[in-house]
């Protein structure tokens, strides 16, 4: 008979040793599923952890790591702060094309004129933009209750429907022979979010993005309103009798992880993508609810999480050309990974025990 | 713009079939809510069902034998649920969440050889000479057998809860599941029934989808449909009866917008296909008002010693 017990303490250890528990099960599980798929289980495997890093064409695929994963990390850091504290963002995709439009719009407004002005501004719209996206669920829920999971995910088909109306209609690039999408900023001095040195994929979203980081850390573990996010996740009826502002916090979570999402977003259509297209987006808001659970809700684990999960997206690209594995075999091979992660986590805040049950 | 071409009658008539996949997703996820659970992973168990339900019609040529696939595809993804949350004790809103990506990707990856063909068509119920009744023949009568399989689980669900000591201690395990446990019912066992019920409803949705609404296989092509559902039981208020009305009025926006696309509305397309969505938000507004309905321990782990 296995039975589960409530630990005293959460296992320090075990919160440490779940993620990549996760990860070597992960890897295990998935070389099954390309085995059942008829590849070569640790050919796939090596292929998607170890080709992008370390293979021949490693110079080619590292700087693909900060640019695949400067977005992630962004993005999770933002849904990171809600989680901890039970506010439940999942529309970052949305908010994310937002940015991307409103920064991408606000660039392209003054085509052709050249000023060492317009990317700062990009930057604001960007943020503005996805803040604003993210206000819609937050003060719906302030003023009115509204389960913001839902609306937020609402959202977000509504974003990619107006992406689609701005490819087709406001933004399509005017000398583009008719096909649908904007002008490609990277042929815009003034827009592009060129590498800031050229050959490591270092762009300005890195930068933002390790800002970011540094920002969460310090608002977590040295700031009242940290302690308040902890409080309320952990404790909500603690935080309200310790007066906690309930409604300041979901303004400022949702805010907050809206406003990074569309700096992603913006950092994303000036630099690696270039335009706004109808299949501008390609997941990130959703992967990055997997890159926050995995770094553990915690800044620095989110960076770690953010280039893993950036690894498999190279990887699996490389996979996908070299051994033919289907794109969405990754997509499962992500989905495994929050799978195990969730299914571990009970061991950090309950002991197995095995034999049977005293009668109390 | 042209809408004469909008025959009011089939557009009825289509509306009642549009609110089908909907209706099965949400009736399913209201008795898992009842029973205490929130499971947000309905479009990943809808889009499971779609591409088994197909890949099972394509290969045995039959409707039928596809739609039991599709139920029990979607039954199948929910056991993952079931166990993260019943078993493993993992949050419920992260593990839905979970098996909504998990669902996505898995679908994308079986049906990618299935893409481009069309399946086996999906006859009509025979009601013979009530069908040709003129108005109400071709909106009441002249549906397929799920149409109406829908409508006998919206009437048995309000039966079963409502009347029956099965109901009873359904309703219980998710008000109070202390209580519930105190009281010696299985609490983790009654969730898990409900969470599978819950999964098989969605899968038949989804299947609809895939071999009656469109039909075709492409990834995502629930596109949010399941999402829509999760509103539509907060809309109900956990009401059986109310859900049939909610389904029937966003099938009905989902039908109109359509018709308003074909007949060349003056509104760019983009803004029509947002409707359903924006409309869902509202709804959400108008309603979140009174949350007393919902189940007391909609959300909660539970946990015997704890």
């Amino acid at each position: 008979m296995i039975r589960i017990e409530a630990r005293p303490q959460p296992s320090a250890l075990m919160a440490y040793a779940t993620p990549v528990l996760a990860v070597v099960l992960t890897m295990i599980f998935g070389g099954v599923l390309f085995a059942v798929l008829g590849k070569d289980p640790l050919e796939a495997i090596a292929t998607i952890f170890w080709e992008p890093i370390f293979g021949e064409f490693a110079f080619f695929y590292r700087p693909q790591l900060l640019i695949k994963g400067a977005p992630l990390v962004l993005i999770a850091i933002g849904l990171a702060l809600g989680f901890r504290a039970g506010i439940w963002n999942i529309g970052a995709e949305g908010q994310y094309i937002v940015g991307a439009i409103c920064g991408a719009g606000a660039g392209l407004a003054f085509y052709p004129t050249e000023s060492v002005l317009i990317f700062p501004l990009m930057v604001l719209a960007g943020a503005l933009g996805g803040w604003a996206w993210a206000m819609i669920p937050a003060v719906l829920k302030v003023k009115f209750g509204t389960n913001e999971i839902l609306v937020s995910l609402m959202l977000v088909y509504v974003a990619e429907q107006l992406l689609a109306s701005m490819s087709l209609g406001l933004l399509k690039n005017p000398e583009g022979f008719g096909f649908p999408g904007s002008r490609n900023l990277q042929q815009y001095g003034s827009a592009h979010n060129a590498e800031i040195i050229a050959g490591t994929g270092m762009h300005w979203g890195v930068v933002a993005a390790l800002i970011a980081v540094i920002f969460a850390y310090v608002l977590l573990t040295r700031h009242r309103l940290g302690f308040a996010i902890r409080v309320t996740g952990e404790a909500p009826r603690a935080a309200k009798f310790g007066g906690v502002n309930p409604a300041r916090l979901v303004l400022f979570c949702l805010g907050m992880s809206g406003l990074l999402a569309g700096l992603a977003g913006m950092f994303e259509v000036s630099g690696p993508s270039g335009q706004i297209s109808i299949d501008f987006n390609v997941g990130y808001g959703f992967t990055a609810i997997i890159v926050a659970f995995l770094g553990r809700l915690n800044p620095l684990g989110i960076v770690a999480a953010g280039l893993l999960m950036a690894l498999t997206y190279i990887g699996g690209d490389i996979a996908q050309s070299q051994l033919g594995l289907p794109a969405a075999a990754i997509q499962v091979f992500q989905g495994m990974l929050l799978f195990f992660l969730l299914a571990l986590d009970v061991l950090t805040n309950y002991r197995v025990r095995f034999g049977t049950a005293e009668v109390a | 713009m042209d809408l004469s071409a909008i025959n009011p009658i089939l557009l009825i008539a289509a509306m009642i079939a549009a609110a089908t996949p909907i209706l099965l997703a949400a009736i399913g996820e209201l008795v898992v809510e009842r029973a205490g659970v929130l499971n947000l992973g309905v479009e990943g168990m809808m889009i499971t069902g779609a591409v088994c339900g197909f890949i099972i019609t394509v290969n045995t040529g039959s409707p039928t034998i596809g739609f039991i696939a599709a139920a029990v595809g979607g039954a199948v993804l929910s056991l993952l649920f079931a166990f993260l949350t019943q078993v493993a004790l993992a949050n419920q809103v992260a593990s839905g969440l979970a098996l909504t990506l998990f669902g996505l990707g898995l679908s994308a990856l079986m049906g990618q050889s299935y893409v481009g063909i069309k399946p086996p068509r999906t006859e009509t119920t025979p009601l013979g000479p009530l069908a040709d009744i003129p108005v109400i023949g071709p909106i009441v009568f002249g549906h397929d057998l799920i149409v109406y399989l829908g409508l006998a689980i919206v009437a048995a669900t309000w039966a079963v809860l409502t009347f029956t000591r099965v109901g009873l201690v359904l309703r219980a395990v998710g008000e109070n599941h202390d209580a519930a446990h105190a009281l010696g019912y299985k609490v983790k066992r009654i969730r898990t029934l409900a969470i599978l019920f819950g999964g098989a409803c969605a899968g038949l949705g989804g299947a609809y989808i895939s071999l009656i609404r469109v039909p075709q296989w492409t990834e995502g092509m629930t596109a949010g449909v399941g999402w829509i559902a999760l509103a539509l039981v907060v809309f109900a208020s956990w009401k059986p009866w109310r859900v049939l009305l909610g389904a029937y009025l966003f099938g009905g926006i989902t039908q109109l917008q359509l018709n308003l696309q074909g007949a060349g509305v003056a509104i760019p397309v983009e803004y029509l296909a947002m409707s359903p969505y924006v409309v869902t938000i509202i709804v959400l507004v108008i309603l979140s008002a009174d949350k007393s309905r919902a189940p007391g321990s909609l959300g909660r782990t539970f946990h015997a010693s704890g």
